[in-house]
């Protein structure tokens, strides 16, 4: 590959100073700033919700808050850490920061659409946040009719037109994703020369690009017929509540491996580096999350086992969900083969990563048990559904998008921040994590049902563990936010390489000018040639 | 004809004419697929409610107006073809006959939702307007309000589309009058053409569907 030996070119961050220079960048990398800052606001609203819901369960008296609110706390919980911070948070932030400069493109192919999605995201979360502040949603993230449509008292429309913009960002972030890595390849980027974070990109792109329109029209759906009072979820009429939630898991689900796949890209990534080593099995990798993206579409009624839909549908709806998991198994072996005799660092974005394989496991493997048929008539809708997909969705995507950023941070802003703070950090959020929701899983055996403000006194210890968990969960998420910061103006020069990683990416200075690269680079050499590996 | 080669305004991230021009052509391609799915939504609830309530489907399709339905059929796939022929003369540099092509297609757009209000306002008149004035003798009342119901919101929405277009089309014939366009570079009227297509095709599927269910 070519390494640009120029005079160092002005980088990205001094293309600007105004506040009116960032809202009008048509820059990838500024663009991706924006969506963290977003973002990141965002995740703070939905952990403050988080926050009120674990103290008020802390007694199994419905006692701090009423059901009502309780009900309204973790619907906003649920619409916003979905909709507005995981469903965006890797591809929006890393994708777009990475994507151009992992394939050698000076920006993405369509970068003033770029810059609209971001305004449709903050226009979606205005409605959002305006229907929080106006008195809530309570109908759950899930937004299930009839409930949505004939019964709910509160701001559905508000909420479901948020969710509805929201999505027209996700639907143009993958498009343009998508264009960009099929044209914008520098010479010599062969598809099986691509870094595995940009498959994962892909296929979550694929995912964004085919599965949210769906969720779209289902909730224009809703929204119509809660205004006019007709419609084709009426029972009344004769039509049916079910249908609707055919059409949200058919968006839902696959909206799950939105979430994962990203994360499996950052893993990739950051495993190579710290072990020293290529990735094992790299083809296998590539095709593995295509085949989660595909068969992530046939899976929905998984979700519907309880929901009196027929025996048959219900059996390959669960012997699908078995299949899709043998690719994400395959996923996680290849990366502890990559580990397999490599010379591994552990490093503070290691750290996250070793934590995100775990807790992946882990929630993965619960899903297979909710994906049987007959146990899952004992743990639906319990708290072990909770805990299940808090593994996926906390433990796998949030871990993996905080390695994402500590790996990145020397490529974003040019500083190193304290590995030492880091590594505490990241061993804080594992052991938080792990005390939070692994007390949910066992209550969800005992019967303990999700969506409740009270319980019966004999699950209390088990909550106050969780209750406990969170707290420290709390402070290991904010730790970063103090320690990235002071590395903004107190951290040491990173250089364009501290990681002395693989990958275009690391080629050009830290951060990247605004062209990223002083020359389009060539690619020469296959991904993750680390020449150091076993040993050497 | 004036020069023409030299027309091509080159974005920075894109190296060459050649590569900006497929990567908009994907992108189209993408988009399409998104309204697809879109509408899609909206055939998966038609088909289920089809095959639950058959003869109260065959009741509530006769009561729509097939004439006015099969004259705007007609209208949208003749704007098609001023459409398809007006993309041909911007590639061929024949600006006249462009603007008068794309001005055509705007005319019958409008013509279609003229016919379309007009049928919206005969369905009012006869009490089919689900949640403002429907009433249905009979024991299928719900299930033809539902099919009334799927009726206004697929041509409603399919409405909205065509309004999209109209406007697109517009800018079109601005941008055409101003000579942005050469025989090198005419993507914006070849991508508001294939968005003109999708909609006539949803409506190819949405005219049968709605108005021939049992008509014989």
């Amino acid at each position: 590959m070519t390494t640009a030996a120029m005079p160092v070119p002005r980088p990205y961050l001094d293309a600007g100073f105004s506040l009116w220079s960032w809202l009008s960048s048509v820059d990838h990398k500024r663009i991706a700033i924006l969506y963290a800052v977003s973002i990141t606001l965002f995740f703070f609203i939905g952990g403050a919700a988080a926050t009120v819901i674990r103290m008020e369960l802390i007694t199994p008296a419905g006692d701090l808050v009423s059901a009502e609110t309780y009900n309204k706390l973790f619907t906003m919980h649920g619409v916003i850490m979905v909709w507005f911070f995981l469903i965006p948070s890797i591809p929006s932030t890393l994708g777009n920061f990475l994507v151009p400069l992992m394939i050698g493109a000076r920006d993405l192919a369509f970068p003033r659409l770029n810059l609209a999605s971001w305004y449709l995201y903050i226009l979606g979360g205005l409605f959002t946040v305006g229907a929080l502040i106006a008195g809530g949603v309570d109908t759950g993230w899930t937004f299930y009719t009839p409930f949505s449509t004939m019964f709910s008292n509160t701001h559905v429309i508000a909420a479901a037109a948020g969710v509805f913009i929201v999505g027209f960002s996700s639907i143009l972030t993958g498009l343009n994703f998508i264009v960009t890595i099929h044209k914008m390849r520098a010479p010599g980027m062969t598809w099986f020369r691509l870094p595995l974070f940009i498959w994962s990109m892909y296929a979550s792109s694929i995912i964004f690009v085919l599965a949210t329109p769906v969720l779209a029209m289902t909730l224009f759906l809703i929204a119509i017929e809660r205004f006019f009072g007709v419609g084709v979820f009426d029972p009344a009429l004769g039509g049916d509540p079910l249908l609707f939630q055919h059409l949200f898991w058919f968006y839902s689900h696959p909206a799950v491996y939105v979430m994962i796949l990203p994360a499996m890209g950052v893993a990739s990534e950051i495993i190579t580096c710290f072990a020293r080593k290529a990735v094992f099995a790299y083809r296998s990798m590539a095709f593995a999350v295509l085949a989660i993206a595909v068969v992530g579409f046939l899976v929905w009624g998984h979700h519907m086992f309880v929901s009196g839909q027929s025996i048959y549908a219900g059996t390959v709806f669960s012997i699908l969900t078995f299949i899709v998991a043998i690719p994400s198994a395959i996923k996680v072996f290849n990366w502890t083969a990559t580990l397999y005799k490599g010379r591994i660092s552990f490093h503070a974005p290691m750290l996250y990563t070793l934590g995100f394989i775990g807790l992946f496991t882990i929630g993965g493997m619960t899903g297979l048990f909710l994906a049987s048929l007959a146990l899952d008539m004992h743990l639906h809708d319990t708290y072990f559904v909770v805990a299940h997909f808090h593994y996926i969705m906390v433990g796998g995507a949030v871990m993996a998008f905080l390695g994402g950023i500590h790996f990145w941070w020397p490529k974003i802003t040019g500083r190193m921040y304290s590995d030492s703070w880091a590594r505490f950090a990241a061993i804080l959020v594992f052991f938080g994590f792990n005390l939070t929701f692994f007390p949910q899983f066992i209550l969800g055996y005992l019967g303990m049902p999700r969506r409740y403000h009270e319980y019966p006194p004999e699950f209390q210890v088990l909550n106050v563990l969780s209750s406990a968990g969170a707290s420290i969960l709390a402070i290991g998420y904010l730790l970063p936010l103090c320690y990235l910061f002071w590395s903004l103006r107190y951290g040491a020069r990173a250089g364009p390489n501290p990681w002395r990683a693989k990958g275009l990416e690391w080629q050009t200075s830290s951060p990247p000018p605004t062209e990223n690269f002083g020359a389009t680079p060539v690619v020469t050499e296959a991904p993750y040639a680390y020449a150091d590996a076993a040993g050497g | 004809m004036p020069p023409v080669a030299d027309a091509v305004v080159l974005s920075r991230q894109f190296d060459d004419a050649e590569q900006q021009r497929s990567a908009a052509d994907l992108g189209i391609w993408i988009f399409l697929a998104t309204e697809i799915l879109f509408f899609g939504v909206l055939f998966a609830a038609y088909a289920i409610m089809r095959i639950r309530y058959p003869e109260a489907f065959a009741v509530a399709s006769r009561l729509t107006s097939v004439s006015l339905g099969s004259i705007n059929t007609g209208v949208l796939l003749t704007s098609s073809l001023t459409m398809a022929l007006a993309v041909r003369a911007t590639k061929l540099g024949a600006r006249k006959a462009s603007i008068a092509l794309l001005s055509a297609t705007l005319a019958l757009g409008i013509v279609f939702l003229a016919i379309k209000g007009t049928e919206y306002y005969l369905d009012y008149r006869d009490h089919l307007v689900p949640a403002l004035n429907f009433s249905h003798p009979g024991p299928q009342a719900g299930q033809v309000e539902i099919f009334f119901y799927m009726y206004f919101f697929m041509t409603g929405v399919h409405s909205l589309h065509m309004i999209a277009g109209i406007c697109l089309v517009g800018v079109m014939i601005a941008m055409a009058a101003r000579r942005a366009f050469s025989t090198a570079y005419y993507t914006p009227v070849e991508l508001s053409g294939m968005y003109w297509h999708l909609v006539d095709v949803v409506w190819i599927f949405l005219y049968p569907l709605l108005y021939l269910v049992s008509r014989s």
